[in-house]
């Protein structure tokens, strides 16, 4: 509000009168783009965060069709060694650190305070640190494409990420995205910890929380207890690069496996960190579009749990070509067959879910069926690659690359798309083309298959991960063409939903409050939601508060607790 | 089978995912995933895979059956607004889903760990190889057998051999696909890996560890022959060693230059026509004997010095387009006084000549 002469004479007066009116910390509020950076509420925060992880999605996977380009033919000449080990740590640094892992604090941040019935987080400033450490740590990192990517790869492995073999800043400008984006993810987990703990609607015990919450709750404990152990060791690679230190050295009595330990410590769970928000949007989707309740949401709940668990224990096995000995290696062997199964029993209770349900075939429901069929390759991978006799063949090699993009893009891409259709109308307030969507996911489906699963057959035949070309006469020409083709469509059915959220988001139909008959709370406010989320929040009677509300709506009744928000009657 | 399917939708799956899976098994079996076998390992690891695969198709044809006869079958019509079945659970079903996966990792479990055992048992009498990496080179040498050192891995079919594995300076890892077995190089530790090559043949050792920018060129032959040609080997190679110090004293410089060219790695980065190298992560050496000149009066150096510098001390002087921390700075120490002059003087003689 600007300050006319009316307004300050008003005040001015408002000054003279007794009792004198005093009003600490009001601020206006600030407008246009203002508004986004200085915004504490948690749906902006959360808008901001999807924006910039799509921005990285988008940067690393232009990375990786330059991966492809090079590798599409044998003896490529495309990019540079030089280059290329560049290309190969910026795309997975950026995939991981700046796009799967935050783009769930992202979803959280606008869908969890919605779910259980909050007004924000618990922690709003916070939260806002949180996006801007992010948005820091993927600057920092972006700015060594000005002076030398890193080289090391995303795991950055000493000693060949140490001063005496790559001297260039980008390793340094690596350490320095893993503690920014580490703190942000730190901070924003103790955020969603305190909310979630404390800010639950009335009613909503912890077998009525929506199994998204229960991920994200999971996903931020499991941030807290293994970040520390990353953010000791780039500090420790830091030192021993500039400041003398031989941790990881050893000609200075230091120990490369060291690092191997520390990294592994964190980087397994953190791979749970990235699937399991997807396993927590696949379990909220089914049910909403197969109009059936979940199968087994105890058993569901408590599988992740217990994945997150057994997450924290098996580390080892990225590691069993290294000298360790035979017995410990054992032991992480066996702990990552355990964790098959609580992940096969959140499979088997999706597709029971789907089971005689009444399935509408909507664009969300494609991604989150497509879920556990892709899902069920990257585990079955998963636990061939664990039974260690069979990993000395398999290691560091593409079958590697096969299972770990199953796992994180079938997986976790494909339930962060069926996030994006299923939330759209409820952030924008419009629909996403429903024909543009389906078109979407089918070049997606079909391009994601014919770039991976080849690569099974590439390793197995003896094709190593990270290299940067190979002859004519190894014999991986075909496998390495029909990925490169195969990438190259799914970066099109990416795209295509790109132009979709673009063009939607102006010109999309008109959402209403609740257009798939949803069963969470999110649904019960307008769309896009007011500032303050609810003006009344009903009190919690079950999983699926949102069908009780519906059912009481039908029956004439008013429903207890609800005045203000009319529900819609669905599309 | 649509019939049954509408019928008895149970049953039918049943059915349907015994077929599957029957066709699916047929599949994986007949597929050849492997290189050849070449160590006596080799056939169990292949074994193993293949009972993981029969394990894994049922796995996976259960949950593509229901998944797609779900969203088919129970798909609902334009305009049907009614819910499904209100089912929540079912307790009995969940200890089975439970209990099966349960019962198969474990089975798998045991069973990859008795392969295990078997193929890390104790060996009489094996042959000792000590495996050395570099960026971006592999060295071998025979410790028991005269101390033969050697660029290529020459190994007698059928004896144990036990390979200890050590790094100069990154972490590398040998792999050789065809015997199935690979493992780390750790600087400061020293890895060791027991095999049985049991197939006469050339392959590769590959490196499958990033070590920089000359990863994927870190290849070396390994020859597997009968024991006959490996002692005739041992011997030849312990001959070539006295004579080709001889010749570095004596006279043939060229041919000892060559071979310190190949034996050091400098082929796995430079380009140089007369020793075969075409690889193009470090300057190419065909012109060096122009370019030491050029370069060499910007330093002041003669061009004897400025290839000399340029080896001891890569980052001294870097030549256009090229960056300063790849080429490893340890070869001072790696070559003795007398070898870096035979290589220096090899590299000057054999550059800048008129090729054919």
């Amino acid at each position: 509000m600007a300050t006319t002469p009316e307004h300050a004479a008003r005040i001015s007066r408002l000054q003279q009168a007794r009792p004198e009116v005093v009003m600490h910390g009001l601020r206006e509020e600030p407008r246009g783009w203002l508004a986004w950076l200085t915004t504490t509420d948690h749906k902006r925060i959360g808008i901001m965060y999807l924006f910039a992880t799509f921005l990285f999605f988008i940067l690393g996977g232009v990375e990786a069709l330059l991966i492809r380009l090079q590798l599409a033919v044998p003896d490529g000449t495309l990019v540079t060694p030089e280059t290329y080990n560049g290309l190969v740590s910026m795309h997975g640094t950026t995939m991981i650190f700046l796009f799967v892992v935050p783009v769930w604090a992202g979803f959280a941040n606008y869908f969890v305070p919605l779910m259980i019935g909050a007004r924000d987080m618990a922690f709003p400033r916070l939260n806002a640190l949180s996006f801007w450490l992010l948005a820091f740590g993927g600057i920092a990192f972006y700015g060594s494409l000005f002076f030398e990517p890193p080289g090391a790869g995303w795991t950055s492995y000493a000693p060949l990420s140490d001063d005496a073999y790559l001297p260039g800043g980008g390793v340094d400008a690596w350490i320095f995205l893993i503690h920014l984006t580490g703190l942000s993810s730190l901070v924003g987990a103790i955020n969603f910890i305190a909310t979630i703990h404390n800010m639950r609607a009335r009613g909503m015990g912890w077998g009525r929380m929506p199994l998204f919450v229960w991920s994200i709750l999971t996903y931020s404990y499991l941030l807290v207890a293994a970040l520390p152990a990353i953010a000791a060791a780039v500090t420790m690679l830091l030192t021993d690069r500039h400041f003398g230190t031989d941790f990881f050295d050893a000609n200075g009595g230091g120990d490369p496996m060291l690092w191997q330990h520390l990294f592994w410590f964190f980087g397994h769970p953190e791979v749970y960190i990235m699937i399991l928000p997807a396993f927590g949007i696949i379990s909220e989707i089914l049910p909403v579009f197969a109009r059936k309740p979940i199968f087994g949401y105890k058993a569901i709940a408590a599988a992740t749990v217990a994945i997150a668990f057994l997450g924290l224990l098996v580390w080892a096995h990225h590691m069993f070509t290294t000298p360790t000995s035979t017995v410990v290696l054992v032991f992480f062997m066996m702990s990552s067959f355990l964790i098959a199964v609580p992940t096969g029993i959140k499979i088997f209770n999706w597709i029971a879910t789907l089971w005689r349900g009444s399935i509408m075939m909507k664009t969300p429901l494609y991604f989150a069926a497509a879920l556990p069929a892709l899902f069920v390759i990257g585990g079955i991978s998963g636990v061939i690659l664990a039974v260690f006799p069979v990993d000395w063949q398999l290691h560091d090699t593409y079958f590697v690359v096969a299972h770990i993009h199953y796992v994180l893009f079938g997986g976790s891409v494909f339930g962060i798309f069926a996030g994006l259709y299923y939330w759209f109308p409820k952030m924008s307030g419009r629909m996403l083309s429903e024909g543009l969507g389906k078109a979407s996911f089918w070049v997606m489906f079909v391009g994601f298959n014919l770039t991976f699963l080849v690569q099974h057959s590439a390793g197995l035949s003896g094709m190593p991960r990270r290299i940067y070309d190979y002859p004519e006469s190894a014999g991986w020409w075909g496998f390495n063409l029909a990925s490169t083709i195969g990438s190259f469509l799914l970066g099109i059915g990416v795209m295509m939903s790109v132009v979709n959220v673009i063009v939607s988001i102006k010109k999309g139909q008109k959402a209403g409050n609740d257009p798939w008959k949803g069963n969470t709370l999110e649904w019960f406010t307008q769309s896009p939601p007011p500032e303050n989320n609810f003006d009344v929040v009903p009190r919690v009677r079950s999983v699926e508060p949102m069908k009780d509300i519906r059912r009481e709506v039908m029956k004439g009744a008013e429903p207890a607790g609800t005045v203000a928000q009319p529900v819609a009657s669905g599309t | 089978m649509g019939r049954l399917l509408r019928k008895r939708p149970a049953l039918g799956m049943a059915l349907l995912s015994g077929v599957s899976t029957a066709v699916g098994i047929v599949i994986v079996l007949a597929i050849d995933w492997f290189p050849v076998q070449a160590s006596t390992a080799s056939p169990q690891i292949d074994t193993l895979w293949d009972v993981l695969m029969i394990a894994s198709v049922p796995v996976f044809v259960l949950v593509m059956a229901v998944a797609l006869y779900s969203v088919f079958a129970f798909r609902a019509e334009p305009g049907d607004l009614s819910d499904g079945e209100p089912i929540h659970g079912n307790t009995r079903l969940e200890v089975i889903w439970v209990t099966i996966p349960f019962i198969m990792v474990s089975a798998l479990a045991v069973y990859g760990w008795i392969v295990l055992d078997d193929i890390e048992a104790k060996q009489t009498d094996p042959l000792i190889v000590n495996v050395t990496g570099q960026q971006f080179a592999w060295r071998f040498d025979y410790p028991d057998e005269g101390k033969v050192k050697s660029t290529e891995l020459v190994l007698p079919e059928d004896r144990d051999v036990e390979f200890r594995v050590n790094t100069d300076d990154v972490l590398h890892d040998f792999w050789v696909p065809e015997f199935r077995l690979k493992t780390d190089a750790v600087p400061g530790l020293t890895t060791k890996i027991r095999l049985k090559p049991s197939r006469i043949g050339e392959y590769d050792v590959v490196c499958a560890e990033l070590c920089g920018l000359g990863h994927a060129t870190m290849r070396s032959a390994v020859r597997v022959v009968t024991p006959e040609d490996f002692d005739a080997w041992i011997a030849k190679e312990q001959q070539s060693e006295t004579d080709g110090g001889a010749a570095a004293a004596g006279g043939d410089e060229a041919a000892a230059g060559k071979q310190l060219f190949t034996e050091t790695g400098c082929n796995a980065c430079h380009t140089l026509a007369d020793a075969e190298s075409a690889s193009a992560i470090g300057p190419g050496l065909d012109e060096l004997s122009a370019d030491a000149e050029k370069y060499g009066e910007q330093n002041d150096q003669s061009p004897e010095e400025y290839v000399k510098t340029s080896i001891t001390e890569p980052d001294a002087f870097l030549v256009p387009d090229f960056n300063a921390g790849i080429m490893p700075a340890d070869y001072a120490e790696q070559l003795s006084p007398e070898e870096l002059d035979t290589l220096v003087k090899y590299l000057l003689s054999v550059s800048g000549e008129e090729k054919p």
